[in-house]
């Protein structure tokens, strides 16, 4: 059974089909990427699967438990993190906080739990006289929790640990994306999603993080990953998913659908199946002269660095087809 | 019923005249001017004086009053706007309150407490029409509002900084983009706003024969309703929503007396927050995005104070009655730790949760009548009712309070003080429980386990101890895994329901154990007063609170007791400030703001 799947999930805004029934599935320990221009739809498919927007139409499970439509942080609660697309950590809490909170769900669980008849009101009083009374239940778990969260940050190494009791504001970006994927640990999730783990970050700190993903694989974690590096896609993924105007365009390995001549014409054109060389010439009209050279002789995952939908990968990836602007 | 529709029409074309300019001030500079009120009293009063002091006939009084009240309207911009343009629109809010507050509190020593009786300048004669009649002032105050509504509307629609206002109004960044000054635009609508809210004071004043230097209050209470009816930033929304809320209000009066005007209007004002936050002509039900995430509480730490120091300063308070033997200053100091506990319920919303409530009278007001209703009225003992009113007070807040709790920011802010105002009004028209304007006197005096605390020192003892235990819970709750999921949505909410932290839940449970926790300083306060009314609970309290939380710090427990122990004890020990003790608020809370956000005991960031 697979840990997570999607079924004809569908948004729209207004008159734009941001997710236009999109299905598909990752299975246990697996790491399966999405990727796709600038608009294509990945962000809000994470925001749809998360619960932080509804879908119009469309199932997901969880482990075969249908999950659409709960609010976020049921969600949440259930299993499923996420690191978001720019990072958000709260500022004026410190490394350790930040981390400890992902493992809210688990405190309300053992300490709010909410007692039937009178629903969640029961549930939050218990929690407040938990806090204050703060029976030796909590303070174990509490304890276990610091020690929990100092191992997740020794994946990290040494980048976060001596940082424990800094304020989030203070850290690097770099730190606060790490922070974020730490937070998301601490919930431990039955599925991580992992929006743009990497943007904005320099070749060694992407690599830095390609090896925590790989570690994290190690360990047996399911993956759903947005990424617009093919270097650290193709290192990771065992599938990939390609999607285009709000619907998968391709789906399969990493090699298969790096060759798969619909990725291509996505990016660079619709006339570029019949007449590739004019196509890429067209496309790359206006854009670097380096970017119109290999696409249609090179497969995307060769060229390690290459960053899909931003800007320099083989022709220029920018979707001609469509141009939103969704995240 | 003509005459009750023609005065719906008159007072709904009054409130027009301040809705305008609220909702154009948030279309510009996207944030509430809480000092709009204000500047409506100042207006009023600038007119009472032209024509009572020096005898001018109307338009001239009219020319006076827009000039007047258009300068302080760039006044307010200039000294409550333009200095916090970095900060967020929340802290806006707050600085907005603080200049309201000061003008509020200078027009008093101006021009003393008491109301005025304003005569009209012209003779008022009524004229039949049909079954009803109309007066000189009601057609004057209809004209002045229709030919405003069209000079408005041909100033927006035709002139060049018409279309600027508009387009500034519609997308800031984009105005800049293209050239226009919005900073030019935004003093300008503040100008034009405080001119409009000026001759509405001067025509209020005309209207009920009367000004008043908290006449503003409700009046911005007012200007806000119709505003919210008419959807922030919609100009022609706001006067529809005005004459709709004239109107409901003119035939609630004739139906249900005098008093419930007020309650009416509060009744629109959560309805529409509640169901049509984006207005009662916006398509569908919208929570407007109101991003204060992160951008309330400024970046830094609160300095952490030594716990010998803390348990050190303790045991000086538990024995000062030993040492001082000063009834007086055991009194002052004992309302000192009444205003310590509240500050400390409130910073829970305020500092922990980051949700500005601006109406943190009204928990107080619950925990005073529910102890002064149990003892008085029901002969409970003071033990219990001490221990059953913060449970009345936190259920029956959180039950109003939650439904407002999806609101955010500056939305969330006005609902709470329409909440705060509301139980105040409930009080007033429910006499049969309350007693109503007349209120409860001959409360007891606290006695436990059969003894009477009637000395100033027992009565000193009693509240430290309560403040101390408040404290105490206070301090576990924030310290405890709840007070980082509080935090945490303070700090960005859409971060934290994604880690599982439900919003509305987290929410109540801030606002309940503040209403808790502010409970017993009203059962403090009613059996230290032994007299409680409707006004004891007023809209000045609750910004008096906020000023002790600001003052001392926001999210440090000790710190905003620290704020209430001076707020409460300086204007004391200096008599002469005793009488400028709320301008002394209104400016050190824009102080704070300005320079020290995070509290005077704060680490420099």
């Amino acid at each position: 059974m697979s840990v997570l799947s999607v079924r004809n999930l569908t948004k729209r805004f207004g008159g734009l089909d941001a997710v236009k029934s999109v299905s598909l599935a990752v299975g246990a320990g697996e790491t399966v990427s999405i990727i796709g221009p600038n608009g294509a739809g990945k962000t809000t498919l994470f925001q749809l699967i998360t619960g932080a927007e509804r879908p119009d139409g469309g199932e997901v499970y969880l482990e075969g438990e249908r999950i659409d439509g709960l609010p976020a942080h049921a969600i949440a609660a259930r299993g499923i993190a996420r690191t978001f697309q720019n990072g958000r950590v709260y500022g004026n809490l410190t490394v350790l906080e930040n981390v400890l909170l992902g493992a809210h769900a688990r405190l309300q669980a053992e300490f709010g739990r909410p007692a039937r008849p009178l629903g969640g009101v029961l549930g939050a009083i218990r929690e407040v006289i938990a806090a204050v009374a703060r029976p030796s239940r909590l303070r174990r778990m509490e304890a276990a929790l610091v020690e929990e969260a100092r191992e997740i940050l020794s994946l990290f190494g040494d980048r976060l640990l001596p940082r424990l009791h800094q304020p989030a504001y203070s850290l690097s970006y770099a730190n606060r994306r790490r922070t974020e994927l730490a937070r998301a640990l601490a919930l431990r999730p039955k599925i991580l999603l992992l929006d743009e783990p990497t943007a904005g970050m320099n070749p060694t700190e992407t690599e830095e993080m390609t090896d925590v993903i790989k570690q994290l694989q190690a360990r047996g974690h399911a993956i759903l990953l947005i990424e617009h590096k093919l270097d650290l896609v193709s290192a990771v993924s065992h599938r990939v998913v390609a999607l285009e105007a709000g619907q998968v365009l391709v789906e399969g390995t990493p090699e298969a659908v790096w060759s798969d001549p619909r990725l291509v014409e996505a990016y660079v054109g619709r006339s570029a199946g019949q007449s590739r060389g004019h196509a890429a010439g067209d496309a790359a009209a206006g854009t670097p002269a380096k970017a119109s050279g290999g696409a249609a002789g090179k497969a995307p995952g060769d060229a390690a660095g290459d960053v899909l939908g931003e800007a320099a990968v083989p022709g220029a990836l920018v979707p001609l087809s469509r141009r939103a602007t969704v995240h | 019923m003509l005459d009750q529709l023609i005065n719906g029409l008159v007072v709904g074309n009054l409130y027009a005249l301040t809705a305008v300019g609220i909702t154009q001030i948030y279309g510009v500079a996207g944030v509430i001017n809480f000092a709009h009120g204000s500047i409506y009293m100042v207006g009023a009063f600038v007119g009472w004086m032209a024509v009572t002091w020096f005898g001018l006939p109307l338009l001239p009084t009219l020319a006076v009053v827009l000039l007047a009240s258009a300068l302080l309207g760039l006044a307010v911009e200039r000294v409550a706007i333009r200095p916090f343009g970095g900060s967020g629109r929340t802290v806006l809010l707050l600085s907005t309150i603080a200049a309201g507050l000061i003008l509020e509190q200078a027009a008093q020593l101006i021009w003393g407490p008491e109301t005025k009786a304003f005569h009209s300048p012209f003779a008022d004669v009524r004229f039949r029409v049909g079954g009803g009649s109309i007066g000189t002032l009601d057609l004057l105050i209809l004209a002045v509002g229709l030919s405003t509504a069209l000079v408005l509307w041909l100033f927006l629609k035709r002139s060049r900084l018409g279309w600027a206002v508009r387009a500034t109004a519609q997308d800031r960044e984009a105005a800049l983009q293209m050239g226009v000054d919005v900073n030019q635009v935004s003093r300008l609508s503040f100008a034009m706003a405080g001119a409009l809210a000026g001759v509405s004071g001067l025509l209020v004043g005309l209207y009920y024969h009367s000004v008043y230097h908290t006449m503003g209050f409700s009046a911005s209470l007012k200007g806000f309703t119709a505003a919210l009816l008419g959807g922030l930033g919609n100009i022609p929304g706001a006067i529809l929503g005005a004459y709709l809320l004239g109107t409901a209000e003119a035939l609630g009066v004739a139906w249900l007396g005098s008093s419930w005007r007020d309650l009416i209007g509060i009744a629109l004002l959560i309805g529409v927050l509640l169901f049509r936050p984006g207005g009662l002509f916006a398509a569908a039900r919208q929570l407007l995005p109101e991003p204060t995430a992160g951008t309330f509480i400024p970046i830094g730490r609160p300095l952490q104070i030594p716990r010998w120091a803390l348990l050190a300063a303790a045991a000086a308070a538990v024995t000062l009655p030993l040492v001082v033997r000063n009834g007086y200053w055991l009194q002052v100091l004992a309302t000192a730790w009444i205003f310590g506990l509240l500050a400390v319920s409130l910073n829970l919303i305020t500092g922990t949760a980051g949700q500005i409530s601006l109406g943190h009278a009204g928990f107080l007001a619950m925990g005073a009548y529910a102890s002064a209703i149990l003892t008085s009225r029901l002969q409970v003992p003071f033990l219990l009712a001490l221990l059953l009113s913060p449970v009345i007070a936190a259920a029956i807040g959180v039950l109003i309070c939650y439904p407002a709790l999806r609101l955010r920011g500056q939305y969330l802010a006005v609902a709470t003080i329409g909440l705060g105002q509301g139980i105040a009004l409930v009080a007033l028209n429910w006499p049969a429980l309350t007693r109503g304007p007349l209120g409860i006197s001959n409360i007891a005096p606290p006695s436990l386990f059969g003894y009477e605390i009637t000395s100033a020192a027992g009565f000193y003892w009693l509240t430290l101890a309560l403040l101390i235990g408040g404290i105490w819970v206070a301090e576990r709750l924030s310290g405890s895994y709840l007070g980082r999921a509080l935090r945490a949505v303070r700090e960005d909410e859409v971060a934290a329901r994604a880690y599982g932290v439900g919003l509305e839940r987290y929410k109540s449970i801030a606002f309940g154990a503040s209403a808790f926790i502010a409970a017993f300083a009203g059962v403090l306060l009613a059996h230290s007063y032994t007299y409680i009314a409707p006004d004891t609970f007023t809209h000045a309290l609750s910004l008096q609170v906020l000023t002790m939380v600001v003052l001392g710090g926001l999210d440090s427990t000790i710190g905003v007791v620290a704020g209430a122990l001076a707020l409460i004890t300086i204007p004391e020990s200096a008599r002469f400030l005793a009488e400028y003790r709320f301008l002394v608020y209104g400016v050190l809370l824009l102080l704070m703001l300005r320079f020290r956000p995070r509290g005077l005991l704060s680490a420099a960031s």
